[in-house]
């Protein structure tokens, strides 16, 4: 009976604990949103943080891009050519990049790679009282540190994954025609007239844009609440990565599922 | 010092004025449910160096917090200049802070840059001044603390003495008329020390501001400032001159002017009874 209470208590904490926390990132995003102004009347501060998040994410991108690619081309053909139609290879390794693959996987890298930089970053700030002195030098943080990092990571994830796609389609061309022998006309051909510009790409593109939002603000989020403690910093971190991919994975389902109903 | 009198012009009028720049009154504040402050009253004239002493945790890095708007009082008011620092908004609190400097208990330099954009930092987010002109404020105020070489440096590359007088230098950039100090000599040794302390000094005369340090030094301290207050348990127990001090016969004063182990202020955090902690311990934990 005890521990039957004990459970119970643990469990409201426990909840009424991540409901608080969910109100505390609702009005952190407000007030992100609010003072997002000198972030973009200062492109300085803006390209600064597109080149941490996005440029140095760009090396993981195009390499993983490509072996995702290669990989669908092994297993497309595998599967293709048992039914005959190895051509249809470039519809198959495009449409699984444009529509999952690339968002999806490129945004559970960024997640890793530039995310959890973000966090620990504004983490180590916050632990070491970098951004209390800001705030003491009448310079708010959330403007100055927290803004531009979140539209960094906004902007930088869509064009991110247009390369992992556009890099995963090269690696499926390398497989598919160059090492395999499928026809190359019909690889590009078929591909050309099978994706469709908004179906296809522009819903990647949104995909990417929703996961570059989400993991943005979970990132600026977790850094900013963090306990100021390297012990705090660290499992902001953890965090932060697990958190992004639960939401992209779940966010990925429900955009499907609208996106692509009628298929 | 000729780059002091750059941005205090607009301050003239008020320095003459008799009003101190700084009153506190009744001072209530507690994180949560833990009281910290319980009726605060200080006042710091124009022109003058105060310490405020006191054991660790005793809440006087709290006390400047609340002083510069980072905290809210459960009840009390501090003025700054006339106004109350609480019932300002936010742009007007900004507008206070400009005026204001703070040394971080550990510095707290912005760590990704260098030590010159560090002490650049506020020119360049609060002034247009172009950057030839940025460059020679932020070389004297380095000069000013002794570390102009060090410019290039990023913060990662100085010792404890040099991040201290590094951030003296950032806190002093747009010459504040109200200057804190957290714990400006803790982590220093005797010869930084004597450094950071005649540097406080100075820096106060030149600038014509008024300046708050928060110490447990109590030689260094009786050495550089104007007036001490003592504080134990959120209140103010004992104040006066370096002078007075020295003279007072008060029980707490004594003890921390020659550094007892054991008086008023008790070596132990409050706890149960030790005898009764380690049987209880024994018999199966905490209750
Ligand atoms: N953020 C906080 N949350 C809860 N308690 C705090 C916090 N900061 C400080 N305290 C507590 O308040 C008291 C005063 O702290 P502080 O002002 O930092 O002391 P001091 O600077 O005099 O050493 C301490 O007992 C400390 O444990
Ligand atoms: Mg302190």
């Amino acid at each position: 009976m005890n521990r039957l209470k004990a459970i119970l208590t643990a469990l409201g904490h426990g909840i009424t604990e991540r409901l608080w926390r969910l109100g505390f990132a609702a009005r952190f995003f407000f007030l992100l949103l609010v003072h997002s102004g000198q972030t973009f009347s200062r492109p300085r501060l803006l390209l600064r943080e597109i080149w941490f998040s996005g440029v140095l994410s760009l090396v993981i991108i195009l390499v993983s891009g490509l072996f995702v690619g290669l990989v669908l081309g092994l297993q497309g053909y595998e599967t293709l050519q048992r039914y005959g139609s190895s051509e249809a290879l470039g519809i198959l390794v495009a449409l699984s990049l444009v529509r999952e693959l690339g968002p999806v996987v490129a945004a559970l890298l960024f997640a890793s790679r530039a995310g959890s930089a973000v966090t620990a970053e504004i983490g180590l700030m916050k632990a070491t009282e970098q951004l209390k002195a800001m705030d003491m030098m009448a310079v708010n943080p959330i403007a100055r540190v927290v803004a531009p990092r979140f539209w960094g990571g906004v902007i930088s994830m869509p064009l991110l994954a247009a390369l992992f796609s556009a890099v995963g389609v090269f690696g499926g061309y390398l497989i598919g025609v160059v090492f395999i022998g499928v026809d190359e006309g019909s690889f590009w051909s078929q591909m050309q007239a099978s994706v469709d510009f908004r179906t296809d790409i522009m819903n990647g593109i949104i995909k990417s844009f929703v996961f570059g939002i989400a993991v943005a603000l979970i990132a600026v989020f977790e850094g900013y609440d963090s306990i100021p403690t390297a012990e705090g910093v660290s499992r902001a971190i953890t965090r932060t990565v697990v958190t992004s991919a639960l939401a992209i994975l779940a966010l990925d389902f429900v955009l499907t599922s609208f996106m692509f109903r009628g298929l | 010092m000729p780059g002091f009198a750059f941005f205090i012009a607009e301050d003239q009028t008020s320095v003459t004025s008799a009003e101190p720049l700084v009153e506190i009154s009744g001072l209530h504040f507690s994180y949560d449910q833990k009281p910290v402050l319980a009726g605060i009253d200080m006042v710091f004239p124009r022109g003058k160096l105060i310490a405020i002493m006191g054991g660790s945790g005793c809440g006087k890095t709290t006390l400047l917090r609340l002083i510069g708007g980072q905290l809210s009082p459960s009840s009390g008011a501090v003025r700054v200049s006339g106004q109350e620092v609480h019932k300002m908004g936010q742009s007007g609190l900004y507008a206070l802070r400009r005026r204001m400097g703070m040394l971080f208990q550990f510095g707290a330099l912005f760590t990704d840059i260098s030590v010159f954009d560090n002490v650049a930092f506020a020119l360049r987010e609060h002034t247009d001044l172009p950057e030839e002109l940025i460059r020679d404020l932020v070389l004297m105020k380095l000069n000013a603390v002794g570390l102009r070489g060090a410019c290039d440096l990023m913060p990662n590359e100085l010792s404890g003495g040099m991040a201290r007088r590094v951030a003296l230098a950032r806190a002093i950039a747009l010459d504040p008329m109200l200057m804190m100090y957290d714990e400006p000599f803790t982590g220093l040794d005797p010869i930084s020390l004597g450094v950071i302390g005649q540097l406080i000094r100075r820096l106060n005369d030149a600038l014509g501001a008024t300046s708050v340090m928060v110490t447990h030094d109590i030689q260094e301290t009786m050495l550089i400032v104007d007036y001490i207050y003592f504080m134990s348990a959120g209140r103010v127990v004992a104040e006066g001159t370096p002078d007075e001090i020295r003279a007072s016969t008060d029980p707490f004063v004594h003890q921390f002017v020659h550094a007892e182990a054991d008086g008023p202020v008790r070596f132990h955090y409050p706890a149960p009874d030790l005898e009764q902690s380690l049987l209880g311990a024994a018999s199966g934990g905490r209750a």
